[in-house]
């Protein structure tokens, strides 16, 4: 696994001591034991109430329409787009955790893979939420926005980067949930053969396909998962590409830039790998995981959001840059308006979350310790949120002409709808680890020592 | 360890795997259906009439121009229904005590219109101007069908949008001569293959980009 342990002493990717069984049993009994941390309780129960309140916002939403938030002419978009933006950056995290890290055959995926790409999918539910919504009238969305032959004969624009987000989105969450579900399949049969009650054991057997870890189960696997890592590995890239497109194929100074795609692909995968350690270091605290999430494990991640970090840096200095070489007054206009405009404050907040946090991550001791890494983890967090917050907004406050600008200002709704789409997320997450294993049981038993011996199954 | 599934679990996965398609596919074909069918759109549908009044036999039989009682159809977006006075110039002479034409003197008497169903009636989103269509030689049977030969009047098409765009995407293939707008049996000529391009070009119809332009109808 360690190409050069001389020269390379990192902390292992799964601590000395465990057997097949101890891993199996250890990362079973989170669903199987019945019993729950009380964090567990508490942290669902916020999630919960959240929820209530997520419903409570969209349901007043639909009884009056958008005009409830912030919106109006010149920001069309407010929070539904930043937050759709964010969310589904956030996911793109797990999408590189499984599929490109298992093509690169990186074995510190495997311990992280599963709930990353939980996180995954939970985010992008959260965000397809917001174009839903923001069309106002969600049961309608449907017929707006497939191409299907309708009594109309009339298609939605397919020059319309909104509309190759309808495909990118959908595509995206189908080929995660088919590569989540089909990873989870020998541990849902491993849980099917571990459970005591009846009911359990027909839910675990139904959701497990029949699997009973044959030779020819097990080659069929290796295939699917391999060919779905192929399928979701030019995703990661592509989806924030499209999304980045929603700006990019506008001619608002602010979006209109080439530089979009690779700057909202890097990201993502940094928002993305902040969440995941925000999820993970609590994770491995609350059930004592710390011999499966190893430091190594936080390390890397580290190491890649100090990476993607720096590219988002460059594209923040490239968009100052082009706004000073471009010439073009409008452009110019806008990086002044953004640093000193009446947004200011959010500009230079962003830069500090963005560029200047993350640098405590060349400090390996920062890298290494569970609560630094967690506080600089939320701090990204915040300022990827931020991000989007300052493409959209000041881009279309103040554009060509002055006598159409203009402020925005969230309403109490466009909070409510927010800070319920993080209890949509809470809640969900929280659901999936009490109901399904949060670490691969049969990936990490290849992660045991005994899996090295001679005849063991090194997969 | 007991079994959990029974031996039979095995055949019903499989055949699961070929229903959900098909289920899938059939309530596909079913929304389509359903949505298309004159139970939806009211195409096909007769209503009951206050009095059963027949085309068929006032345009059919009689010959009435369809102006006669539909005054404004060249001037105004509605063709409007007819008052009841313009029943009475020849129910005042004729069939005078028919029964069925009781609801007719009775409206007369009375001073209250007569209620009508309308059978043709566009969503309230679209806008419809029936004297633009008759100035470019559209003909009355190219969408309300041969009212000549119907004894109460239902909908001949199915008013769909796809149904208003097939015309305006190619007005070619419908428009007619003007003076042949309110001939009820008129036939595109079988010897002049150009003369849809030809009428298009003469009555100056719009480029189909403005005709198809989502504010020539959503105003």
């Amino acid at each position: 696994m360690d190409p050069k342990p001389a020269t390379y002493p990192a902390a292992p990717l799964i601590e000395p001591g465990h057997t097949f069984g101890s891993i199996t049993d250890k990362i079973s009994a989170v669903v199987l034991s019945g019993r729950q941390p009380i964090s567990w309780f508490v942290v669902l129960s916020i999630g919960l109430l959240l929820c209530g309140m997520l419903g409570m916002a969209i349901t007043w939403l639909l009884i009056k329409g958008t005009g409830i938030w912030g919106i109006n002419i010149p920001v069309g978009w407010g929070f539904a787009i930043i937050n759709f933006v964010w969310w589904i950056g956030i996911g793109h995290a797990g999408t590189l955790i499984s599929a490109i890290l298992l093509l690169l055959k990186q074995g510190w995926r495997t311990s992280i893979n599963r709930f990353a790409e939980a996180m995954t999918i939970f985010a992008v539910m959260c965000a397809g939420l917001f174009p839903l919504i923001h069309t106002g009238r969600p049961w309608l969305a449907a017929y707006w926005l497939f191409p299907y032959p309708n009594t109309m004969s009339i298609w939605p624009q397919f020059r319309s980067p909104l509309i190759w987000d309808v495909f990118a989105v959908s595509t995206y969450f189908t080929v995660s949930l088919l590569f989540w579900y089909v990873g989870l399949i020998p541990d849902l049969a491993t849980l099917r053969d571990k459970a005591k009650h009846r009911g359990l054991r027909i839910a675990y057997g139904m959701l497990s396909l029949g699997w009973r870890g044959s030779a020819r189960h097990w080659q069929r696997y290796e295939h699917i998962y391999l060919l779905l890592a192929g399928l979701s590995t030019p995703l990661v890239l592509s989806v924030h590409t499209v999304v980045s497109f929603d700006f990019a194929i506008g001619i608002v100074p602010g979006w209109h830039a080439t530089i979009f795609p690779p700057y909202f692909v890097a990201g993502a995968i940094y928002a993305g790998f902040a969440m995941v350690l925000t999820l993970a270091i609590p994770l491995r605290k609350i059930y004592g995981l710390e011999d499966f999430i190893t430091m190594r494990h936080l390390e890397n991640m580290a190491k890649v959001t100090l990476l993607t970090g720096l590219i988002v840096a460059y594209g923040y200095m490239s968009e100052a840059f082009f706004g000073f070489y471009s010439a073009n007054k409008y452009e110019g206009f806008m990086i002044w308006n953004r640093m000193t405009g009446p947004y200011w404050p959010y500009y230079w907040t962003l830069v500090f979350c963005n560029i200047l946090t993350p640098q405590w991550l060349w400090i390996k001791r920062v890298r290494t310790s569970p609560l630094p890494l967690f506080m600089v983890a939320m701090v990204v967090n915040c300022g990827m949120w931020l991000e989007r917050f300052v493409i959209v907004i000041t881009s279309l406050h103040r554009d060509f002409l002055p006598s159409s600008w203009g402020m925005y200002y969230p309403t109490m709704w466009d909070w409510m709808t927010f800070v319920g789409t993080l209890g949509l997320f809470i809640t969900l997450f929280f659901l999936f680890i009490r109901a399904l294993p949060m670490i691969s049981i049969f990936e990490m038993r290849s992660m045991a020592p005994e899996a090295r011996m001679p005849g063991g199954k090194g997969h | 360890m007991s079994q959990i599934f029974a031996r039979s679990t095995n055949i019903w996965s499989k055949v699961s795997i070929l229903a959900v398609p098909i289920l899938v596919a059939f309530l596909g074909w079913a929304v389509v259906t359903i949505s298309w069918s004159g139970y939806v759109t009211g195409q096909g549908l007769t209503r009951d009439q206050p009095v059963q009044f027949s085309h068929a036999h006032h345009v059919g039989s009689m010959g009435i121009d369809c102006r006669y009682c539909h005054t404004t159809v060249e001037e105004s977006a509605f063709a409007n229904i007819p008052p009841t006075k313009t029943c009475m110039n020849c129910h005042s002479q004729i069939w005078t005590s028919a029964p069925i034409l009781e609801p007719v003197r009775a409206s007369f008497r009375d001073n209250t219109p007569l209620q009508w169903w309308r059978v043709h009636d566009l969503p309230d989103f679209v806008y419809f101007n029936h004297s633009i269509h008759v100035a470019k030689g559209v003909g009355c049977a190219t969408c309300h069908g041969p009212v000549d030969r119907m004894p109460l009047v239902y909908q001949e098409n199915t008013l769909q949008m796809s149904w208003c765009l097939d015309c305006h995407r190619n007005p070619q293939k419908y428009i007619r001569p003007r003076d042949q707008v309110f001939n009820m049996s008129w036939q595109r000529p079988a010897d002049d293959p150009g003369m849809g391009e030809r009428l298009v070009k003469d009555y100056k119809i719009a480029d189909v980009r403005q005709l198809t332009s989502c504010s020539t109808c959503h105003r």
